[in-house]
Parts: structure tokens; C-alpha cells; sequence
């Protein structure tokens, strides 16, 4: 560990930050060590390394794995095994009522649900993980809209600059300021959907509004930064057309800021999604997120404590696993913010 | 139209004014420059920095960034044609396949996060329609040309996974990917060490007298400028000093600037201890006296000089010189 402190550290940096004769002359060594021509190592693909030496984002990306395969194909395994699903409520009425964890309908200790059963005595376990693929869909498409907006018109303000720059940062400050609770509430409210999938799509839009603001700022700074360097003038040079310069040339070159800023924006859209889904603004029944399990949870806490738990904690332990994840690529897209 | 560019002219530069809005006042980086350049030929452009050389350079091509930059008049003909009234759609097509440049830095010219194979093979996919086999084998047998071993396996390196000198090689592959009518190479060896520099001079040459390319050559080092053209332009506070023949130039300045330029030159045979150095800096472009902008500097400067603008004299049918003295100093360099 101490050794990679001293040897790797540095060249790694050197990298990063385009300080070609560390990094030329760190590879001419080598060539003439092995004889033979070292395969191009990308700046990627260093950052990889120094984030796969990072403990805890390691740990962190394996915990997102296992919650999101397990929310992926739990609810299916769990069907075939047991025969149910996050809504089949059992048709034995002695059945319908909270089971604790591990318990079956005599007190005894039973396999049938680890995790407990709700009021209509629903598999918690199966409407866990079943959440979890709500939750996880919401996150991951508010951040791909956010990402496409944000990136695009970001890109496009910081490019042209001037008087289009003011303008559409005008706009975002704008929004910025509306509180997004009340944004998505009239949202909801203005297009009141037919169908819990129409429900679920306004949810995905709402959240996607109001998520590319930030990436917008982000992706717009970043190019100003850039697109007074000479790469650009040489591209411009050769003939290459605006949107070309500004998709291909500038935006590649901000992508390490963008990629850390949509990992923390990931558990940052599935908590609100978990507040608007608690304040029974989001997903609604029959379906179910870790937002609404909650709520429902906690209506009973006093008495059935599980209902909370398993949601709840399910869904620290992503938020947290994502969090770390996100510092971790931080880390290693840019060393040097990294805190001694 | 024709007729202009029929008398061997590739570029014919007219009157051209560059113009920057600044919160100190309007900055006049190049005012009212002519010069031309024949195809085949080789034009050096000289001057102090801020003189106007990159900027009238970059006006060719359409690049000053506008605003705050602004071509206040002037023309600009290529091939007969005037770049200045081109659509931007027409510009673009110049740009890379007629018209190509190479840059001062290397280190900074190329996109970090491209590899070099990909920025190559964007040139010719671009301008000549390659396919992607296509533009491949002309990337190599580019980088061949100018003399990176091993091309085919290097070819998909980052740039950062290259040297300076190779860096500009790489710059000049790209620039010259589309067989140019002009290449502008704008100080293209200022950022390398020296051994570099002749490395890199002595492939423009090379691959000039191959492709039959114009170049126009800017830089602050006389001895590049000996070396590598066939005219020189003299450039000073945004305006032309004086223009000639590569060798009268050397040999018979017509212009004090000019002059005190090549006596700053140090000459390693003699054994004087001081280096000359022109006093005083260059004028701010944005308060320009009234008088010759080089007067407060100028060894021979008159009364008149701080008066009057001076004339573009011509002293003989193709040296020009900007001097109220031209012809004098002319006389007196003979001897």
C-alpha cells in the first residue's frame, strides 16, 4: 500500500492533468525496458485503476450491484418459488394481518417471510425488492434525462457565450429557484394521470425537470473552461463544424466532472422520489417504491416496527453504497480535490 | 475575378483591418496590411509579439473569435475569391482542406482526450469523404510521411502518449492530410528545443517541395525566416514595415525597424559582450500616436517622424519599406 503511495500516485496525476513530459517520459522508460511498444493507456482507464484501489467505493459498487440484480430478478425468484408477488394478498383470511420476520401464521419459525408480512399480509421482502425496481427505473431515467438536457444545453450556453448564454442560464436560475416539491405537485396536479404507468411517467418527467439544472451549470462551466484552448482553434481550424466541436471535441473532455455529478444525482433523485412517494405525491398503490413502503411503514411503527425497517434500511444502505461510489469516481476522475 | 489570381497569386491580402473592442478602446491589431503570396512560394511573416503577424493570419482562415474581435475592411482573396464574403458553410469547407494551419503549441493543439487516429482521420472523413478503412490508411501513411516510427501501431496512442516534436509532426501530418494550397504555420517551432526545431523546419521544407504547398511561415527568429522563405513581411504595431525579397531583405533593409531587428540578431563568431536590443517596448495598439508607431524607438527618428504618418515607399519594383527615410536607409545599407 505504502508502495503505491510513492510510485503510482504521482504518474497518475501527471496524467490526468496533461502534464505530458511526466507521463511521455514515464512511458519512453518503459519501452525501452520491455522492448517493445506499451498499449495506449487512456486516461479512463487510470482512473479506473486508482478508483478500484479505493476501498469503500469498491465496496460501495458491490452493494448497488447485489441491491440492483436482487431487485431485478428477486421478485421473479420469488415468485416461482412461493407463488407470490409484491400485491397477491393470501386468500386464507387468518393470513391477513403482519407477521413479524421469520414467523409463520402459528408463531413458529418459518422461511416463508424473512422479512415479515404487511397489514394484508403482503410478502414485505417481495414488495422490498419490487420497490426497489421502482425506485431504481425513476433514478436512473430522471438521471439519463438529466443528462441529456443538462449536458446538451449546458454545452450549447457555455459554447456560444454571450448574449444566448445569459439567456438560457437566465431561464435556469429561474427554475432553479422554484421550490420542485410544488413544481412537481402542479405538475401532478395539472395532468392528473389515467393509469398508474401514466402516474409513473409524470413521476420519471417531474423529477427529470427539475434534475438537469445542476448538470446544466456543471457541463456549461466546464466548457467555458475549455473552449478557449487551442485543441478547439485547431479543430475549428480543420474545418470541424460547431456541433461537432461541442459533442465530440468539448464534451468528452468534460465528462469526468458529468460522470461523477450523475452518480450523486442517482440517490439524490430516489430520495426525492421517497419523499414524494412518503407525501403520497409519487408512486401509487398498487405499486410500490421504498418511498411508499415507508410511509406505509411507518403508519404502524409502534407496533409493527418491520414495516419500516426493511424498506428503510434497504434504501440507507443504497443511498449510502451510491454516495460512496460517487466520491469514489470524484476521487479518481480528479485527483487533486482529493483531501489529503 | 480570374484575372487576379492568374498572375500566380494564391492569396492576395488588401487593406485587411482587425479590429478588437476592448474596455481600454478600440485595439487596431492589424491596420491596413497587404501582402501577397504566390503558389509554390514561401512567405515569412516577422515581428515583435503583439504585432499583428497571428492575428492577420488567423483572419485568412475566419478564426478571430467575434466578437471581440471584428475584420473592420479589407480583402482577402484565395484563389481569386474572397474569403471574407464566403458563407460560413463555404469557410468551413476552406478551413483544414484548402487553407490548413499548424500552431505554436503542440502540447495544447491536440484534443486530450482523442486518440490521435481518430482527430486524423477526422480531416479527411470531413473533406475528402473517406470511409473509415480509407481514412485510416491515408492517417498512417500521413504520420509515415512526416516520420513517426512505427505509425500503424502508434496511430491509435493518446497524445499525451507523445513527445513535443512529435506532437507538431502530428499537427503537420494533420494539417497537410488534405494536400493544402496554403499551410500557415504559426510559430510552429517557438515550443520545441532546438535540435527539435530543425527536425521539424526541415520537414515543412521537405514536404513543401513534395506537395508544391504555399506556405506562409510566422515567427520572431530571423534565422528561420534566412532559412525557409522566399519573401519576408516585416511587421509592426498592426502595421507592414517593410516587404522583400528574402535575401535584399538581409542584405539591404529599407527600414530602421528592419534593421535594428537584424543587428539584434546575436552572431556567434563575433566576440562583442552586449547583445543589441531595441530600446523602449512595443506602442499600446490602443493609443497609437499620431506619427510613425516605431518613432520613440527609433534611431533615426526625425521631427517628422513623430508628425506624420509615414509613406509606403517602394524602393525598388518588389521592396517596400515604411519609412519616411526609405530610400536613405536603403542607400546606407549598400555599403
Amino acid at each position: 500500500m505504502a508502495d503505491f503511495e510513492k510510485k503510482d500516485q504521482p504518474v497518475g496525476d501527471a496524467e490526468l492533468h496533461f502534464g505530458p513530459e511526466y507521463a511521455v517520459a514515464e512511458r519512453d522508460a518503459g519501452e525501452v525496458i520491455s522492448g517493445e511498444i506499451v498499449a495506449g493507456s487512456s486516461l479512463w482507464r487510470d482512473a479506473w485503476r486508482r478508483l478500484f484501489r479505493n476501498k469503500i467505493a469498491v465496496c460501495g459498487m458491490i452493494v448497488v450491484i447485489l441491491l440492483t440484480i436482487s431487485s431485478v430478478i428477486g421478485p421473479t425468484i420469488i415468485k416461482r418459488a412461493n407463488g407470490y408477488t409484491y400485491d397477491s394478498i393470501p386468500k386464507d383470511a387468518s393470513l391477513l394481518k403482519s407477521f413479524a420476520p421469520f414467523r409463520g401464521p402459528n408463531g413458529k419459525f418459518s422461511w416463508a417471510h424473512p422479512m415479515g408480512t404487511d397489514n394484508a399480509g403482503r410478502d414485505i421482502l417481495a414488495r422490498v425488492l419490487s420497490g426497489g425496481q421502482i425506485s431504481l427505473m425513476v433514478a436512473l431515467i430522471a438521471t439519463l434525462v438529466s443528462l441529456v438536457i443538462g449536458i446538451s444545453y449546458g454545452a450549447i450556453a457555455g459554447y456560444v457565450g454571450g448574449r444566448v448564454d445569459d439567456l438560457m442560464m437566465r431561464i435556469v436560475d429561474v427554475l432553479y429557484s422554484l421550490p420542485y416539491v410544488i413544481l412537481v405537485i402542479v405538475l401532478l396536479a395539472l395532468l392528473p394521470a389515467k393509469t398508474p404507468t401514466g402516474q409513473l411517467a409524470e413521476l420519471f418527467f417531474a423529477l427529470g425537470a427539475v434534475s438537469w439544472l445542476t448538470m446544466a451549470r456543471i457541463v456549461r462551466g466546464q466548457i467555458i473552461s475549455l473552449k478557449n484552448q487551442d485543441f478547439v482553434l485547431a479543430a475549428r481550424a480543420t474545418g470541424v463544424s460547431t456541433p461537432r466541436i461541442i459533442f465530440r471535441h468539448l464534451v468528452p473532455n468534460a465528462l469526468g466532472p458529468v460522470i461523477v455529478y450523475a452518480t450523486l444525482t442517482i440517490p439524490t433523485v430516489m430520495l426525492s422520489e421517497a419523499f414524494l412517494s412518503f407525501l403520497g405525491l409519487g408512486v401509487r398503490p398498487p405499486r410500490v417504491s421504498w418511498g411508499s413502503l415507508a410511509a406505509e411503514g411507518a403508519q404502524n411503527l409502534a407496533i409493527y416496527p418491520w414495516q419500516l425497517l426493511f424498506p428503510g434500511v434497504t434504501m440507507a444502505l443504497m443511498l449510502f453504497s451510491l454516495n460512496f461510489v460517487g466520491d469514489g469516481l470524484r476521487d479518481a476522475l480528479d485527483p487533486q480535490t482529493k483531501r489529503q | 475575378m480570374a484575372g487576379v489570381s492568374d498572375n500566380g497569386n494564391l492569396l492576395r491580402v488588401r487593406e485587411l483591418r482587425v479590429y478588437f473592442e476592448t474596455d481600454d478602446g478600440t485595439v487596431k491589431a492589424v491596420d491596413g496590411v497587404n501582402f501577397e503570396l504566390k503558389r509554390g512560394e514561401t512567405l515569412g511573416i516577422v515581428g515583435e509579439s503583439g504585432s499583428g503577424k497571428t492575428v492577420a493570419n488567423l483572419s485568412i482562415m475566419r478564426l478571430i473569435p467575434e466578437p471581440p474581435g471584428q475584420i473592420a475592411g479589407g480583402s482577402i482573396e484565395f484563389n481569386g475569391r474572397d474569403v471574407l464574403k464566403l458563407s460560413a458553410r463555404e469557410m468551413r469547407d476552406l478551413r483544414g482542406c484548402h487553407i490548413a494551419m499548424v500552431f505554436q503549441d503542440p502540447m495544447t493543439s491536440l484534443n486530450p482526450f482523442m486518440r490521435v487516429s481518430k482527430q486524423l482521420m477526422e480531416v479527411t472523413q470531413l473533406h475528402l469523404g473517406h470511409t473509415k478503412e480509407q481514412a485510416r490508411r491515408h492517417a498512417v501513411a500521413m504520420l509515415t510521411q512526416v516520420g513517426i516510427p512505427d505509425a500503424a501501431e502508434r496511430i491509435d496512442s493518446y497524445p499525451h502518449e507523445f513527445s513535443g516534436g512529435m506532437r507538431q509532426r502530428v499537427m503537420i501530418a494533420m494539417a497537410l492530410s488534405c494536400k493544402p494550397q496554403l499551410l500557415i504555420a504559426d510559430e510552429p517551432t517557438t515550443a520545441l528545443d532546438v535540435t527539435i526545431q530543425a527536425q521539424i523546419l526541415e520537414l515543412i521544407r521537405k514536404l513543401k517541395s513534395e506537395t508544391g504547398t504555399s506556405v506562409i511561415l510566422i515567427t520572431h527568429d530571423l534565422g528561420v525566416i534566412a532559412g525557409m522563405t522566399d519573401h519576408v513581411t516585416v511587421m509592426y504595431a498592426g502595421k507592414v514595415f517593410e516587404q522583400a525579397a528574402t535575401v535584399e531583405l538581409f542584405e539591404r533593409p529599407g527600414n530602421p525597424y528592419t534593421k535594428a531587428l537584424l543587428q539584434s540578431v546575436p552572431d556567434p563568431t563575433s566576440e562583442q559582450g552586449k547583445l543589441f536590443q531595441i530600446p523602449g517596448q512595443p506602442p499600446d495598439l490602443a493609443n497609437l500616436p499620431s506619427g510613425c508607431p516605431f518613432a520613440p524607438r527609433c534611431q533615426r527618428a526625425a521631427e517628422i517622424c513623430t508628425r506624420e504618418f509615414p509613406p509606403f515607399v517602394q524602393i525598388t519594383s518588389n521592396h517596400y519599406s515604411l519609412c519616411h527615410f526609405a530610400n536613405e536607409v536603403y542607400a546606407e545599407s549598400a555599403t
